[in-house]
């Protein structure tokens, strides 16, 4: 019986590490992603203000914002001749010394924030950036807690969800053959 | 006449789906089989009905009567028949009535099945699709109606209303008045005029339409109380060929982008993009889940879930594309079709989880979880990211039109909110594709999954290390290289390993033994098959993310540019009338590697002058090692100073391109139908199973 007994408790201690050793990898490589992936967009080039930018330079800043009038199209890529403009008031800023911060605080003012590519972090803003991660880990926790119940020998919902009665965790399953045995 | 003949004829289809509707619901209340039978005949007759609407409409397209509003919004004299009948689904009514004509004919098809062991489900199939054509019929007959007319009043002058626009009409607004004829219509937008264009909507549609007959047998499951895994065996090859059609739109709609759209790449996280994406995202996890419930009789509520999700989203995913919700709220408060969409949405997405509710106690898993590593379990983790994913891609979308609605402001979310959200998402369902196919249904531990991978985890690292030698040592390269190595060599052992076991067991050569191998589980290697490719696209995917370079410069004939070791030079420009009416402005570059000529590339500039609109056609040069993609950004025939180009390099792209073939092969291959319904897998052997070699001819 008490060998039956230590079964069972080193199936539950090996279903926390095998819960482990299965969240682990995963949140690892959730979280190195999320900490590389955060990680600023390569430069190519540096922000140097100089008198006249190449094209590099002036896309390199039209790249971080968006057309203020056609839909979702950035401005480094934008055919029409009213980006075009843009594009030359960016290089005409930058031959000027303008920083990447003050053009783009620039577009920002005369067109709203619309023509930034992220909405910037404030106000009602920041529900962009927290709500997927909360929704994300609510729904990781109640799956590793659902997981966990379900794998746990004689859980709850075990006793109360299932329809079929032959089927047993196999270690209830040793359990009882062990009493049949000391019978 | 035919315009007439068109509006009546699919008027009629409007009826016909209601009544279609009424009499299913009648006849299953009453037990009735003549009531049922009725409404699968009036659905029979929807198809022919829309087909003969569908007809009128090409018809007055091709022969260019611009009285009809549709014809005058979408083509021009000038334009080519082929792009005169393709314009059908190029402006909003049109597409309503291709959308509804291919629904129709989905549940034709459905209905045409055998129905002998599932009479049960037949009339609420039937009102699930009646009742989503009779939608979109209701939109093109009361809203988007293209075959309305303009009209001339007895003064000559084109009626309007009071902000001057010409009123489209059926029938004549005021007494005396004739039809309007324009001499031409403003033609049919640039971009919708490249081939693959031509094909993505229809293979989007088809993936949207698909997904809805999986939808109905599932409500119909829930209202008939049949909440075995029936429904899901019925609709496997549904699923999958809607799932098919749908990764087909989506391949080609990044492939028309590449080509077309003139900014080096293939996927901008735009939301008209991302609304094609999310039912796509449900659907594999639905593809996913589903196989749990065969195999082991769990997560039936989850699988309802996942099934009322997608097809939500199909119809949400139009309703984007077709309110005018996405360019402002206020577009979509004055479009017409805007709240229709949203009432129809609500409802029936009210009415599933409403259902799903009701026979929550009846939908429990009929065995339970027995380890964390089981397949099953890793399945779950599976749908847990790419649900996870639609969350991200699902607010990313919404938050601008909610922000907009709260604060007035309008605010953008781009590219870089999406990668950086998405991309360790899509790194979790790597490494799972990795290790979930060595893992066994019901029970796995560390030790046997790490017995079955280790030598792969092995070789993967040693391609790493290669790599960082030889290639990058940008980490998150090298993190999603080891895991597309991983899952290549996991997925190719487990080929090798099927193979070697009947090999032994069967005495067959290694050919035969591979060749029945998949051959007799075509799901399981079709499955394998999509995985090798999805890693190919991997490959590009990041290659071109997180290797693209790119330079632009003004250059004189005779000069060149230079960019990761190719140099291009600027030989010649020159301009002509193209065969679609546009005007071309083509440049001739040779590019160089070194002082090796590898060949001329010739970007240019189509211009539409009816339209007034450019489109930018790259040069591009297609390698496995890189892609030398070649704009012209422009050139003035008065310029003395040469032309402008922008040249990307983007390492590895070609590599998606030919994982996406792979990868619809891999489909098709798995949803192919069976010679024979003994390989109905049998969920395990406790589990009662209803009718596992039950699978019709229409399955």
């Amino acid at each position: 019986m008490e060998d039956a007994m230590s079964k069972m408790q080193n199936s539950k201690t090996q279903g926390r590490k095998t819960q482990n050793a299965i969240a682990l990898p995963i949140l690892l490589a959730l979280t190195c992603g999320l900490v590389l992936a955060s990680q600023p967009y390569q430069k190519v080039f540096a922000q140097q203000p100089v008198p006249t930018p190449s094209d590099d330079q002036v896309n390199q800043i039209a790249h971080q914002l968006y057309c203020p009038v056609c839909e979702d199209t950035p401005l480094d890529v934008c055919p029409t001749e009213a980006c075009r403009q843009w594009r030359d008031l960016i290089r005409q800023q930058l031959s000027q010394g303008w920083t990447e911060q003050q053009i783009k605080q620039y577009f920002v003012q005369q067109y709203g924030v619309r023509v930034l590519d992220e909405p910037p972090q404030t106000g009602l803003n920041w529900l962009i950036y927290i709500l997927p991660p909360v929704i994300i880990l609510a729904g990781a926790f109640i799956l590793f807690r659902a997981l966990r119940m379900w794998t746990k020998p004689g859980s709850a919902s075990a006793a109360s969800g299932s329809k079929d009665e032959t089927v047993k965790d196999e270690y209830v399953a040793r359990f009882e053959e062990e009493l049949k045995k000391r019978k | 006449m035919v315009a007439d003949i068109g509006y009546g004829v699919i008027f009629i289809a409007f009826l016909v789906a209601l009544y279609s509707v009424g009499a299913a619901i009648y006849g299953d209340r009453t037990k009735s089989a003549g009531w049922v039978e009725s409404a699968r005949r009036a659905m029979l007759l929807l198809w022919p009905l829309i087909s003969i609407s569908a007809a009128a409409l090409i018809y007055l397209l091709v022969t260019n009567h611009f009285e009809v509003s549709f014809v005058y919004e979408v083509i021009s004299r000038d334009m080519p028949t082929y792009l005169k009948i393709t314009a059908w689904w190029g402006g909003q009514a049109g597409s309503l009535v291709f959308w509804s004509w291919l629904m129709s004919a989905f549940a034709s098809l459905v209905t045409l099945r055998k129905w002998d062991r599932d009479r049960e489900f037949l009339p609420w199939v039937i009102v699930v699709t009646s009742l989503t054509t009779a939608f979109f019929l209701a939109l093109v007959v009361f809203y988007e109606n293209p075959f309305a007319e303009f009209w001339r009043g007895p003064d000559g002058k084109l009626i309007a209303d009071a902000s001057g626009n010409a009123i489209k009409s059926m029938f004549a607004p005021m007494l005396n008045a004739s039809l309007a004829i324009p001499t031409d219509g403003n033609g049919l937008n640039p971009f919708l005029r490249n081939p693959g264009m031509i094909i993505h909507p229809p293979m989007l549609y088809l993936g949207f339409v698909s997904f809805v007959i999986p939808f109905a047998f599932a409500i119909a499951a829930l209202i008939t109380g049949r909440t075995d895994d029936r429904w899901i065996r019925i609709t496997r090859r549904w699923t999958l060929w809607a799932w098919l059609f749908l990764s087909c739109g989506l391949v080609l709609g990044s492939r028309w982008a590449y080509d077309v759209l003139g900014w080096g790449g293939f996927w901008g996280w735009d939301p008209v993009e991302i609304a094609a994406l999310m039912p796509w995202l449900t659907g594999t996890a639905f593809l996913h889940s589903v196989m749990i419930q065969e195999k082991r009789g769990m997560l039936k509520q989850w699988n309802m879930l996942l099934i009322i999700l997608t097809y939500a989203l199909v119809i949400f995913g139009t309703f984007l594309t077709r309110s005018g919700i996405l360019s402002s709220v206020h577009a979509f408060a004055e479009s017409a079709i805007g709240p229709a969409f949203f009432t129809f949405i609500g409802i029936t997405f009210v009415g599933s989880i409403a259902l799903l509710i009701y026979r929550w106690p009846d939908l429990r898993g009929e065995t339970e979880m027995k380890s964390m590593l089981s397949r099953e379990a890793l399945f779950l983790l599976n749908n847990l990211l790419f649900i996870s994913v639609l969350v991200v891609c699902f607010w990313g979308v919404v938050f601008p039109i909610i922000s907009e609605i709260f604060t007035g402001q309008k605010v953008t979310v781009g590219p870089p909110f999406y990668q950086t959200a998405t991309g360790p998402l899509f790194a979790g369902l790597m490494l799972l594709m990795g290790v979930a196919p060595l893992s066994a249904w019901g029970h796995s531990s560390l030790k046997t999954l790490g017995r079955a991978i280790w030598k792969s985890v092995i070789a993967a690292l040693v391609i790493t290390i290669f790599l960082f030698f030889t290639y990058t040592a940008n980490p998150i390269a090298l993190v999603a290289f080891f895991l597309v190595a991983m899952v290549i060599l996991v997925t190719l052992q487990e080929f090798w390993r099927g193979t070697a076991a009947r090999m032994k067991a069967q005495s067959e050569n290694a050919f035969t033994a591979f060749w029945r191998l998949v051959g007799r589980d075509r799901r399981r290697y079709g499955g394998y098959v999509i995985h090798l490719s999805m890693m190919l696209m991997a490959i590009g995917i990041l290659g071109i993310n997180l290797f693209q370079i790119q330079t632009q410069g003004t250059v004189p004939v005779n000069s060149s540019l230079s960019l990761g070791g190719y140099t291009v030079k600027y030989d010649s420009v020159a301009q002509f009338p193209g065969p679609d009416g546009q005007q071309v402005t083509r440049a001739v570059v040779s590019v160089y590697q070194g002082n090796n000529y590898l060949g001329d590339l010739y970007p240019r500039i189509d211009y539409y002058p009816t339209e007034k609109q450019n489109m930018t056609i790259p040069g591009d040069r297609p390698t496995l090692k890189d892609d030398l993609y070649i704009i012209l950004v422009d050139w003035q025939p008065t310029s003395t100073n040469g032309a402008t180009f922008k040249i990307f390099v983007n390492p590895l792209v070609n590599w998606l391109w030919i994982g996406a073939i792979i990868f619809l092969f891999g489909i098709i291959f798995a949803a192919w139908p069976d010679r024979d319904a003994e390989r109905v897998p049998a969920r395990s052997h406790h589990i009662h199973q209803p009718d596992a070699n039950q699978t019709g001819a229409a399955d």
